[in-house]
C-alpha cells in the first residue's frame, strides 16, 4: 500500500450540515472572545441566522437530487458511503431545521424571568450557595446554550441520514451529549433539573452501550456496518442467525431508548419534567425525528430482508408503548409529565407506522407508506408539542413556571386566549378530526393496517380513547372549574415565545384542514435510497 | 356551477359562530341572540327552499364533489338523497325553535350568552354536514366533530354535575367513534387494492367486493359507534345522565339532532357498504332493539327526574328505530326513516315544555310538582300534546311511524313485533302517569304558595310550530314519505332484501291518503 486515495467527499449535498457544525464553532468562539454584554445578541443572531442558512441549502440540495421524481436512484449516497442523502433525510433536516429555529428563540426568551433567560445563571454554582445568588443577582447568563443546541442539532441531522452503523453510532452520540447538558441548566429548580440531567446521562450511556454492543454483533455477522453491505448479508443468509437476531436487538435497545418506547419509557417522565421546558419542547420535537428517522432507516434498508424476524417484537413494542403511555397519564397531576407521559403513548402511535413494513412491491400505487406516515407524523407531532410545551412556560407564579394541575385550574377564566390555545392543542394531540393529530393518526394507523397489523390498530384506537381521556381532564379543569385562590398568572412573552406559538398552532389548523399537499409530496419522497 | 346548496347551509352558521365567539365583550346578549336567530331563520328558509326544488325521484341531489386529501382518497363530497334532505331539515327546523326556547338559558353559563349561542350555531352546521357527506372520510370528521360543541354545550351551561356529564358523553362517544376509526381505516385498505387506487366516496365504495370476515368486522367497528350514538341497550347509559345535566335546548340538540345520526349511519353505511354482514348480523341486531324498546319503556316509568324519563323514552324509541332498520323490508325501513324525523319533533317538544316547567319550579323532579294544569294551562296543554304525540296517539306524526316498523318487525318475525307492541303499552303508561302525577290533583302543599306563571309568548311561539308539525305530518304524512320512500327502496336494493310476499299498501289505508307511498 504505498499510496493513500482521499476519500470523496460531497461537500455541496453536506452543506447544511455543515453549515450548522460551523455556526456551533464559531459560538464557541464567540463565548471565547465576545465580552458578555453583547454575546446573548451576538449568539442569538448566529443561530438563527446559522439554522435558517442551512436550512435554505436544504431546500436547495432538495432540488437539486430531486428525490421523488421517477428517477430511479432517489437521492445519493455521499461521503464514502457514510449518510445517505435522499427524500426522508432531507425531510427530517427541514424537520430539525425548523424546530431548531422555535428551539432557539424559545431558548432566547428573557421577557418571562425578569430580563434573563430560563438557564442558570452560573451552572457551576451548587445550588442554594451564595455563588448561586450572586449570580442570579448580577444576572448571568449562560450564552453557551445555543452552540449547544447547534451542535445536538447537527447530530439530529446526521442521525437520520446515517448509513452505517459507526455514522449512526457518532450521531447518536452527539445529538445526546449536549442535550444531557441542556437538561441540566435550569434556572429554577435546579436539583430537579440536575436530577433528569444525571438520569438521562446514565440511562443514556447505558443504552448505548447496548448499540455499541449490537453494533459489533452486526458487524460480526455480516463482516460489514455499510447498510447495504448488511443488507446483502441478510438477504444472503450467510453468517450465524442467532448473532443477526442478538444484534439487532440490541441495536433496537438503543434505538428504542432514544425515541421512549417501552420498556426503556423510564427516563422520559423525569427528564421532560426536570429539564428546562424551552428544552423539553425541542428536545420531544428534534430528537423524535431524528431517532425515528434513523430507526427506520436502519430497520427497513439494512434489516429489511429480516423483517419477519423483527415484526413481532416491533408489534410488542409498539403496543406496550401505547398502553404504558396511555395508562401511567392517568394517573398524573403535573402538565409537564402529563405531556410527557403522553409523548410516550405518541411513540408508541408513531411506531405504528413501522409496523407498515412490506415490500415495495405489495405497495401499491396511491397507497400510503410507513414513511410516508411516519414523516407526517412527526411534522404534526413536533409542531404541536412544542407550542404545548411553549404555553407551559407561560403559566407562571412566583417560583417560576407553575405545572400542577391545581395551579392551572380556572385557567380559561383567567386567559381565554391562552387557554383555548391550549386545549386546541391538546385536541391535536388527542387526535381530534380538524386538527393534524387526526390526520396524522390516521395516516400511521392506516400504514399498519395496510400490513396487515389490525390487532395494533384496534389497541391503538382503544388506547387514543384512554388518551383522550387524560387530555379532556385537563380542558375540563381549565374551563369547567374556578380559578383558586392566588394561583399563577399568565406571564404576558416577548414576540420570540408567542411568535413561536402562533406558527404552531397555525401549522395544526392547516395540516388539519388541508393535510394533502404535504402528504402528496411525502408520497413522492418518501423512498429510501438502498 | 350550480350553487353550492350543502356548504352554504353548513359554512353560514360555523362562520357566525366564529365570528360570534371572537366578538368584542361590549355586544350585548339580545344583539347576540337576535344575531343567532336571524343565522338559523335565514338557514332555515334556504333549507326550505332547497326543498321545493328537491325532485324526489332524482336519489342524490345538490351534490358537491372535490378531492381533498388524495393519498387517503377522502373528497369533499356532499349531497342529500330523501332521508339525508329529511334531517338536514329536522336540524334546521329544531336550530331556531332552540335559540328561540333557550333565550335565557345561555345567560347564566360560564361564557354567557355569546358562547352558549355560537356552540348552537356551530352544531347546526356541522350537523348539516354529517347528514349530507356522501364520503366516509368527510362523515367521519363531521361525526367526531360534532362532539365538541355538545361537550362544551353541556360543561358550561348545564346543571350542578355538569362536567361530569359532558366527560361521560365524551368518553363514550369518543370511544365508540374511535373504534369506527379502526373500521374506517380498513376500508381504506380494502378500498386501496382496487385498481383505481384508494376511494372514500360512498358511491365507489358501493361497488367495492370485500370478503366476508373483514366484512363483518368492519360492519361490526361502524356498528359500535352507531349503537353508542343511538343509543341502544347496553351502550346508552351515558344518555340519561346528559340529559338530566343539560340545558332543555341541548338535550332536544343532542337527543334529536346528533343521535339520529346513529340510525342515519346505520341506513346510510352498514346496510349500503355492508349488506352480507347487515343480513348476517340481523337477529342480533334485532334482539337488541327489542330489549331497548322494552328496557327504555321500563327505566322511564322508573324515573323521577323529567329529562331523565325523556331521555329513557329515546332509548326505547331508538329501539323502534333500529328495529324498522333491522327487519329489512320496506315497510320496516320506511317507518324507520319516517320515525327518525317524527321522533326528532315529538321529543324536542317534550324536552322545552319540561324545560320550561322545570325553570319555573326549581326542580326536576317529579313527585314535587303536581296541579300544574289549573295554574299554568296552556303549558299542560302543549305538554299533553306532545306527550301523546311521544306515545304515538293515532293522528300524531309518530303513529305512522311506529306503525309501520311494528308492520315491518310482523312481516319479519310475529315474536320480535309481539315484544315491540309491549313498548306501546308502556309508553302510554310512563306518559299519562307522569302527566298524572305532574300536571293534575292538588298537587303538594307548597304549590299553593308559589305558583308559577303560565307560559309566556315567546315561549309559545317557539313550541307551537313543532306541535303544529306533529299533527300536520300525523294527518298528512305523504310529502314526506314520499320524499323517504325512493331511498328506502334503494337501501333494500343494496341490502340484496326482499320483501316477502305480496307487499301491504304503505300505510294507506291508515293513516288516509298517502297512496302512492309505498307502492313504489
Amino acid at each position: 500500500m504505498t499510496h493513500f486515495t482521499a476519500p470523496h467527499i460531497e461537500y455541496s449535498q453536506l452543506a447544511p450540515v455543515l453549515i450548522v457544525l460551523a455556526v456551533a464553532t464559531l459560538g464557541v468562539l464567540v463565548e471565547a472572545f465576545v465580552p458578555r454584554a453583547q454575546r446573548y445578541l451576538v449568539q442569538v443572531s448566529l443561530a438563527v441566522v446559522g439554522s435558517i442558512a442551512a436550512l435554505g441549502d436544504t431546500f436547495w440540495v432538495f432540488d437539486k437530487l430531486n428525490p421523488g421524481h421517477g428517477t430511479v436512484h432517489p437521492g445519493q449516497v455521499v461521503a464514502e458511503g457514510a449518510l445517505a442523502i435522499d427524500g426522508p433525510t432531507l425531510f427530517c433536516w427541514i424537520l430539525v431545521l425548523g424546530f431548531a429555529v422555535m428551539g432557539v428563540l424559545l431558548f432566547a426568551e428573557r421577557r418571562l424571568e425578569g430580563g434573563v433567560t430560563a438557564f442558570a445563571g452560573q451552572a457551576s454554582a451548587l445550588p442554594g450557595t451564595d455563588a448561586e445568588r450572586i449570580a442570579s443577582t448580577q444576572g448571568m447568563e449562560h450564552t453557551e446554550v445555543f452552540p449547544l443546541l447547534m451542535f445536538a442539532v447537527s447530530g439530529m441531522m446526521i442521525f437520520p441520514a446515517a448509513n452505517d452503523l459507526i455514522t449512526v453510532f457518532v450521531a447518536l452520540e452527539v445529538l445526546s451529549l449536549p442535550l444531557y447538558l441542556l437538561c441540566g441548566l435550569a434556572r429554577r429548580r435546579r436539583l430537579l433539573s440536575q436530577e433528569a440531567a444525571m438520569k438521562y446521562f446514565m440511562l443514556g450511556a447505558f443504552s448505548s452501550g447496548f448499540f455499541v454492543y449490537g453494533l459489533a454483533l452486526v458487524y460480526g455477522y455480516a463482516g460489514s456496518l455499510g447498510y447495504a453491505q448488511i443488507a446483502a448479508a441478510v438477504a444472503g443468509k450467510t453468517g450465524s442467525h442467532g448473532l443477526l437476531l442478538i444484534g439487532m436487538g440490541m441495536l433496537a435497545v438503543g434505538m428504542f431508548f432514544k425515541i421512549g418506547a417501552a420498556p426503556f419509557q423510564a427516563w422520559v417522565p423525569d427528564v421532560y419534567q426536570g429539564a428546562p421546558t424551552a428544552v423539553t419542547a425541542f428536545m420531544a420535537a428534534g430528537t423524535k425525528v431524528a431517532g425515528f428517522g434513523a430507526l427506520f432507516r436502519l430497520f427497513y434498508v439494512a434489516f429489511g430482508g429480516a423483517r419477519t424476524d423483527w415484526l413481532p417484537v416491533a408489534w410488542a413494542v409498539a403496543i406496550l408503548t401505547m398502553v404504558v403511555g396511555s395508562v401511567l397519564a392517568l394517573a398524573q397531576t403535573d402538565v409537564k409529565r402529563l405531556l410527557a407521559y403522553s409523548s410516550i403513548a405518541h411513540t408508541g402511535f408513531i411506531l405504528t407506522a413501522f409496523l407498515g413494513a412490506r415490500s415495495l412491491a405489495d405497495i401499491g400505487p396511491g397507497n400510503i407508506q410507513p414513511v410516508q406516515a411516519l414523516l407526517f407524523y412527526l411534522t404534526t407531532y413536533g409542531l404541536t408539542n412544542i407550542a404545548a410545551f411553549a404555553i407551559v412556560t407561560l403559566v407562571r407564579d412566583s417560583s417560576g413556571e407553575a405545572t400542577s394541575f391545581t395551579a392551572w385550574t380556572g385557567l380559561g377564566r383567567k386567559s381565554p386566549l391562552v387557554a383555548g390555545a391550549f386545549s386546541f392543542l391538546l385536541l391535536g394531540l388527542a387526535g381530534i378530526p380538524l386538527t393534524s393529530g387526526f390526520i396524522g393518526k390516521w395516516a400511521v394507523f392506516a400504514s399498519a393496517m395496510s400490513a396487515g397489523a389490525w390487532p395494533v390498530v384496534v389497541i391503538a384506537v382503544l388506547g387514543s380513547a384512554a388518551a383522550a381521556f387524560f387530555y379532556a381532564r385537563i380542558i375540563v379543569l381549565m374551563f369547567f372549574h374556578d380559578p383558586v385562590a392566588d394561583g399563577p398568572s399568565v406571564v404576558l412573552p416577548s414576540i420570540l415565545t408567542s411568535g413561536v406559538i402562533t406558527v404552531c398552532v397555525a401549522g395544526t389548523v392547516v395540516l388539519g384542514l388541508v393535510p394533502g399537499p404535504l402528504l402528496d409530496l411525502l408520497g413522492r419522497v418518501a423512498v429510501f435510497i438502498r | 356551477m350550480s350553487f353550492p346548496w350543502l356548504t352554504v347551509m353548513l359554512a353560514v352558521p360555523v362562520i357566525v359562530a366564529l365570528a360570534l365567539a371572537f366578538a368584542p365583550k361590549s355586544i350585548s346578549a339580545t344583539t347576540v341572540k337576535q344575531i343567532a336567530l336571524g343565522t338559523s331563520l335565514v338557514v332555515l328558509v334556504l333549507g326550505i327552499v332547497m326543498a321545493i326544488r328537491f325532485d324526489n325521484n332524482g336519489g342524490m341531489q345538490f351534490t358537491e364533489t372535490h378531492d381533498w386529501i388524495k393519498t387517503f382518497g377522502a373528497h369533499y363530497a356532499l349531497g342529500v338523497d330523501g332521508l339525508g334532505l329529511s334531517l338536514v331539515l329536522l336540524t334546521l327546523i329544531l336550530t331556531p325553535v332552540v335559540i328561540l326556547a333557550s333565550w335565557n338559558d345561555g345567560d347564566e353559563g360560564r361564557w354567557g350568552p355569546k358562547g352558549f349561542f355560537a356552540w348552537i350555531l356551530a352544531l347546526e352546521g356541522l350537523a348539516v354536514g354529517v347528514f349530507a357527506a356522501t364520503d366516509v372520510f368527510l362523515f367521519y370528521i363531521f361525526f367526531e366533530a360534532t362532539l365538541i360543541p355538545i361537550y362544551f354545550l353541556v360543561g358550561g351551561y348545564g346543571g350542578p354535575n355538569r362536567a361530569k356529564a359532558a366527560v361521560k358523553f365524551l368518553l363514550y362517544n369518543l370511544f365508540g367513534g374511535l373504534v369506527m376509526l379502526a373500521a374506517v381505516i380498513a376500508l381504506y385498505v380494502e378500498s386501496a387494492k382496487a385498481t383505481s387506487g384508494p376511494s372514500y366516496l360512498l358511491s365507489d365504495l358501493s361497488h367495492l367486493h370485500v370478503g366476508t370476515d373483514v366484512g363483518r368486522w368492519m360492519f361490526l367497528g361502524f356498528m359500535v359507534a352507531f349503537v353508542v350514538k343511538a343509543p341502544l341497550f347496553p351502550l346508552h347509559t351515558w344518555l340519561a345522565d346528559t340529559c338530566e345535566e343539560a340545558t332543555p335546548g341541548t338535550s332536544v340538540l343532542l337527543v334529536s339532532v346528533l343521535d339520529k345520526i346513529g340510525s342515519f349511519g346505520m341506513v346510510r353505511f352498514c346496510l349500503v357498504l355492508f349488506p352480507e354482514a347487515s343480513r348476517w348480523a340481523t337477529p342480533a341486531v334485532v334482539v337488541l332493539a327489542v330489549i331497548s324498546i322494552i328496557y327504555g319503556a321500563l327505566m322511564a316509568i322508573g324515573s323521577d327526574n323529567i329529562p331523565r324519563l325523556i331521555a329513557y323514552t329515546s332509548v326505547s324509541h331508538f329501539g323502534f328505530i333500529v328495529l324498522g332498520i333491522f327487519v329489512l323490508n320496506s315497510q320496516g325501513l320506511s317507518g324507520a326513516n319516517l320515525y327518525m324525523f317524527n321522533h326528532g319533533l315529538s321529543t324536542a317538544a317534550l324536552f322545552l315544555i319540561g324545560g320550561f316547567l322545570i325553570s319555573r319550579k326549581g326542580t326536576a323532579s317529579i313527585s314535587r310538582m303536581g296541579g300544574i294544569e289549573k295554574v299554568a294551562p296552556v303549558l299542560a296543554g302543549l305538554f299533553l300534546v306532545s306527550g301523546l304525540a311521544t306515545l304515538s296517539l293515532p293522528g300524531l306524526s309518530p303513529f305512522i311511524s311506529e306503525f309501520l316498523v311494528i308492520v315491518g318487525a310482523f312481516v319479519y318475525s310475529p315474536w320480535a313485533a309481539a315484544f315491540a307492541v309491549t313498548g306501546i303499552v308502556l309508553a302510554a303508561l310512563y306518559i299519562l302517569v307522569m302527566y298524572q302525577r305532574m300536571m293534575t290533583g292538588p298537587g303538594p302543599e307548597e304549590i299553593a304558595s308559589s305558583p308559577i306563571s303560565d307560559l309566556n309568548v315567546r315561549e309559545i311561539v317557539s313550541v307551537v310550530p313543532v306541535i303544529a308539525l306533529i299533527v300536520l305530518l300525523g294527518f298528512f304524512p305523504k310529502p314526506l314519505l314520499d320524499m323517504l320512500n325512493p331511498g328506502v327502496q334503494h337501501s333494500l336494493v343494496q341490502v340484496g332484501a326482499h320483501d316477502p310476499t305480496p307487499t301491504v299498501p304503505l300505510s294507506g289505508p291508515l293513516s288516509g291518503g298517502t297512496g302512492e307511498g309505498g307502492s313504489k
